[in-house]
């Protein structure tokens, strides 16, 4: 039984050193990320709301299978535009609450998977 | 003979819902266990690299070749044509499919990825015999439940042994692929085996028939409905067949093994040398699960009473889990033979450093999920019987027995 | 969509490639960039079939730079023990795409090193087994796991006859933009197919083997090294009694 109530224990202090981890993430500067300065994605902007995930979906069946890379509808090119610094000039994850993910799915109850495997800054140079 | 009535479990309700209460409990902390190990991920559990499927699988092979089992009094009425067994066609075809929905609640509670069921379902590899597996574990419960359908309404009772000749080979079939899990493993010494399949095949009757006669002996017991020695010593006595054929596959499978040098030192490990699988093969698995239910079953005197035939299905249960475990995870603890004539001295990846098996001890909450499945085996069967007419209202001697008058 | 955006962008993703070589693997900068670095845009063919030929002379025991490269090239060394983990559990339940092996002959008890890793066989057990087709073998003759599709079930782990794969026990912090992954899936060695398929002709463990007893290729091509030394020394595929037709083969064993 002790064993039991120490698992329930664990996730708990699990989910809650997860909900800490967004409370205490450092402020992202507007404007850092690279599509603020761009005047819109790979696609016009209303074909992306409605269709980013049909492109990506496509484009991760290319890579994954037929090796082909660097493409413009790659989850790594959503990342490294869409990833705003903050003060001190560290990548914020694009799916932390508040950026540029979270925020529409945050909005439509759209869970986001990718994030599980993918990385979430954009490569280190 | 007379007309054989059947009727809904008539327990009083404190009882049934304290049964379901307590069921349910088991089952809810089976889930808990889910959420827990889902969250966290599979390093809560004893499972590793080395031991890639643990106690949720042998809990799950256990129910799911049981399922196939199970079915086989129905199949003896209906294929068969024995009358004695027509009247327990409906209760036999029921626990097919809820021993099947426990063993594969289990099984994908425990995938890495429980989320992408429908994943499963819609991308198949028709080379895999795990993909053929889900096809079959489906099909299997549609046509069950076809079948069950077809006993209970007198409108299509026309149909009713095609169905039923149809989910018996069905579940010769279903037995076959999951023996087949293991049977096309060809790198694991314990599992090339094509014997292996229809080893699962007798396995089968024997777990089914003895959860069967165990959940038959229950629901007639507390709600008052009379079970006649005739029936019973059918059934006990199939029981002690079954447990002979599981021996007699036992010998066959170890001894073929033997007789090729290049199995010997799988066939110690198991045998001999393996610890806790050494223990279980022969104190469970051949001794608890054989031996002793042959013993009780064709015991002059033991064998005529209900608490020997209780005790025989029992131990055939346990020995079953104990056979289960011995093949799953005794057969990944044994290092594969990866380079033949060859010592590994040292790896950095536990290769089995001089022959030493892989560790493997499961964690509360793996073995928490195994049982759930079982409770959810019982839960689901106890409500079916309250509200269908699954139980004959009796099957004492005068009712059961084709032969009464004559006798 | 301006061509020009296009372009730029795929220039400086040219340049983020061209850049993680240079980091993370400081010892064959030269050697990597040289060759044409320009992300692949056609699919692969069966043309090519990329293998190895390693040789366990070569090898020394004790030895464990291609581990260590391969840790680093992806992503293995982020993935944490979690908190509150056995530690000597852990151990067996971290991921390793490669690992060193020393063996005895039983005879004549001589001692043998080896890298082991992913064997990319022409007839993967491992893609035979996988119910959802996740499990692959690409036409290069990569032997991957496609992990949007992987359901967890380590059906592959059990018919993998190298133990090559390893399931992921625990969430992963912190990812690699090249080698996704995530708690729940099986994964295990790709030939570092994102240089691959960046244009780059080398994996991680071979740049690190400084004893040079990896050598990397394409099978398909006589002229490359790998097909050149297997011509002249004798080889062995591990296992072969299982006609696996593994893409990795080894001398001197």
């Amino acid at each position: 039984m002790t064993r039991i109530s120490s698992m329930i224990l664990l996730t708990g202090a699990l989910s809650g050193l997860f909900g800490l981890g967004n409370v205490i993430a450092a402020e992202a500067v507007k404007g850092s990320a690279k599509y603020e300065k761009l005047e819109q994605c790979v696609e016009p902007t209303s074909v992306m709301r409605r269709n980013h995930f049909e492109f990506i979906k496509h484009q991760r069946n290319l890579t994954v299978h037929q090796g082909i890379r660097g493409s413009k509808y790659s989850l790594a090119g959503c990342v490294d535009c869409h990833a705003r610094k903050d003060a001190s000039g560290k990548y914020v994850p694009v799916n932390e609450e508040g950026q540029f993910c979270d925020e529409c799915h945050d909005y439509v109850a759209i869970d986001l998977k990718c994030f599980e495997c993918h990385a979430t800054v954009p490569r280190e140079k | 003979m007379k007309k054989i009535h059947f009727s809904e479990w008539g327990i009083d309700s404190p009882r049934y819902w304290g049964m379901l209460a307590l069921l349910g409990a088991f089952v809810a902390v089976a889930g808990l266990s889910v959420l827990y190990m889902e969250h966290n991920g599979h390093w809560v559990t004893g499972m590793t690299n080395q031991i890639v499927w643990g106690m949720p699988h042998v809990f799950a092979i256990f129910l799911i070749v049981a399922a196939s089992g199970a079915l086989n009094v129905a199949s003896i009425g209906t294929a068969f044509d024995k009358k004695v067994y027509k009247p327990l066609g409906r209760l036999s075809a029921l626990l097919a499919i809820t021993l099947l929905a426990g063993g594969l609640a289990v099984l994908v509670l425990d995938l890495g990825q429980p989320g992408r069921l429908l994943i499963a379902m819609t991308h198949y590899n028709f080379k895999s015999i795990f993909a053929w597996n889900i096809y079959l574990y489906m099909g299997f419960m549609a046509v069950v439940a076809l079948y069950i359908w077809f006993m209970m309404d007198w409108r299509m009772n026309k149909y009713y042994k095609p169905v039923g000749i149809l989910a018996f080979l069905w579940r010769i079939i279903l037995t076959t692929g999951t023996g087949s899990i293991f049977g096309f493993i060809v790198a694991r010494q314990g599992y090339d085996a094509a014997i292996l399949a229809p080893m699962f095949v007798i396995m089968s009757f024997a777990y089914g028939l003895a959860v069967y006669i165990l959940v038959l002996m229950f629901t007639f017991k507390v709600d008052g409905r009379e079970i006649g020695d005739v029936v019973l010593r059918r059934l006990k006595n199939l029981l002690g067949v079954f447990a002979a054929a599981v021996f007699y596959f036992t010998l066959v499978y170890h001894l073929t093994n033997l007789y090729g040098t290049e199995n010997h030192a799988y066939e110690a490990f198991i045998l001999r040398d393996g610890g806790i699988y050494t223990l279980l093969f022969w104190g469970g698995w051949v001794f608890v699960g054989c031996l002793l239910p042959i013993g009780i079953v064709y015991h002059p005197a033991l064998g005529k009473t209900r608490g020997g035939i209780i005790a025989a299905a029992t131990a055939v249960i346990l020995g079953g889990l104990a056979t289960v475990y011995v093949i799953v995870i005794g057969g990944q603890a044994f290092p594969m033979a990866i380079f033949p004539g060859k010592t590994i001295v040292a790896s950095g990846f536990f290769d089995g450093v001089n022959g030493q098996p892989f560790l493997y001890s499961p964690t509360l909450a793996e073995t928490l999920l195994g049982i759930g499945g079982i409770a959810l085996t019982l839960l689901l069967t106890f409500i079916a019987i309250r509200v269908l007419r699954f139980l004959p209202t009796s099957l004492a001697n005068e009712v059961a027995d084709p032969h009464y008058a004559k006798s | 969509m301006s061509k020009l955006e296009q372009e730029g962008r795929r220039e400086f993703l040219k340049k983020a490639a061209a850049g993680t070589v240079v980091t993370l693997a400081p010892g064959v900068m030269l050697h990597s960039l040289s060759a044409e670095a320009a992300p692949r845009t056609e699919p692969v063919t069966g043309k090519v079939r990329w293998g190895m030929l390693i040789d366990a002379n070569k090898c020394a025991e004790g030895c464990n730079d291609c581990v260590a490269a391969c840790d680093k090239e992806n992503g293995l060394n982020l993935v944490d023990m979690p908190e509150g983990a056995d530690e000597s559990l852990w151990e067996r339940q971290r991921p390793r795409w490669i690992r060193q092996i020393t063996l005895k002959d039983n005879l004549t008890g001589r001692l043998t090193s080896l890298p082991m890793m992913c064997q990319h066989c022409e007839e993967p057990p491992c893609a035979d087994v996988c119910p959802t087709g996740a499990s692959f073998r690409r036409a290069d003759g990569i032997v991957m796991v496609d992990r949007h599709i992987c359901i967890g079930c380590r059906y592959c782990m059990m018919a993998c006859p190298y133990k090559a794969r390893s399931f992921i026990h625990a969430e992963v912090a912190e990812k690699l933009t090249h080698t996704p992954r995530g708690k729940g899936c099986v994964e295990s060695c790709n030939f570092c197919v994102h240089r691959l398929d960046n244009g780059q002709t080398t994996t991680a463990c071979q740049d690190a083997c400084k004893h040079q007893a990896i050598i990397f290729g394409d099978l398909n091509d006589p002229q490359s090294a790998v097909s050149q030394a297997l011509k002249k020394y004798p080889s062995v595929a591990i296992r072969d009694d299982l006609k696996l037709n593994p893409g990795v083969r080894y001398s001197n064993i």
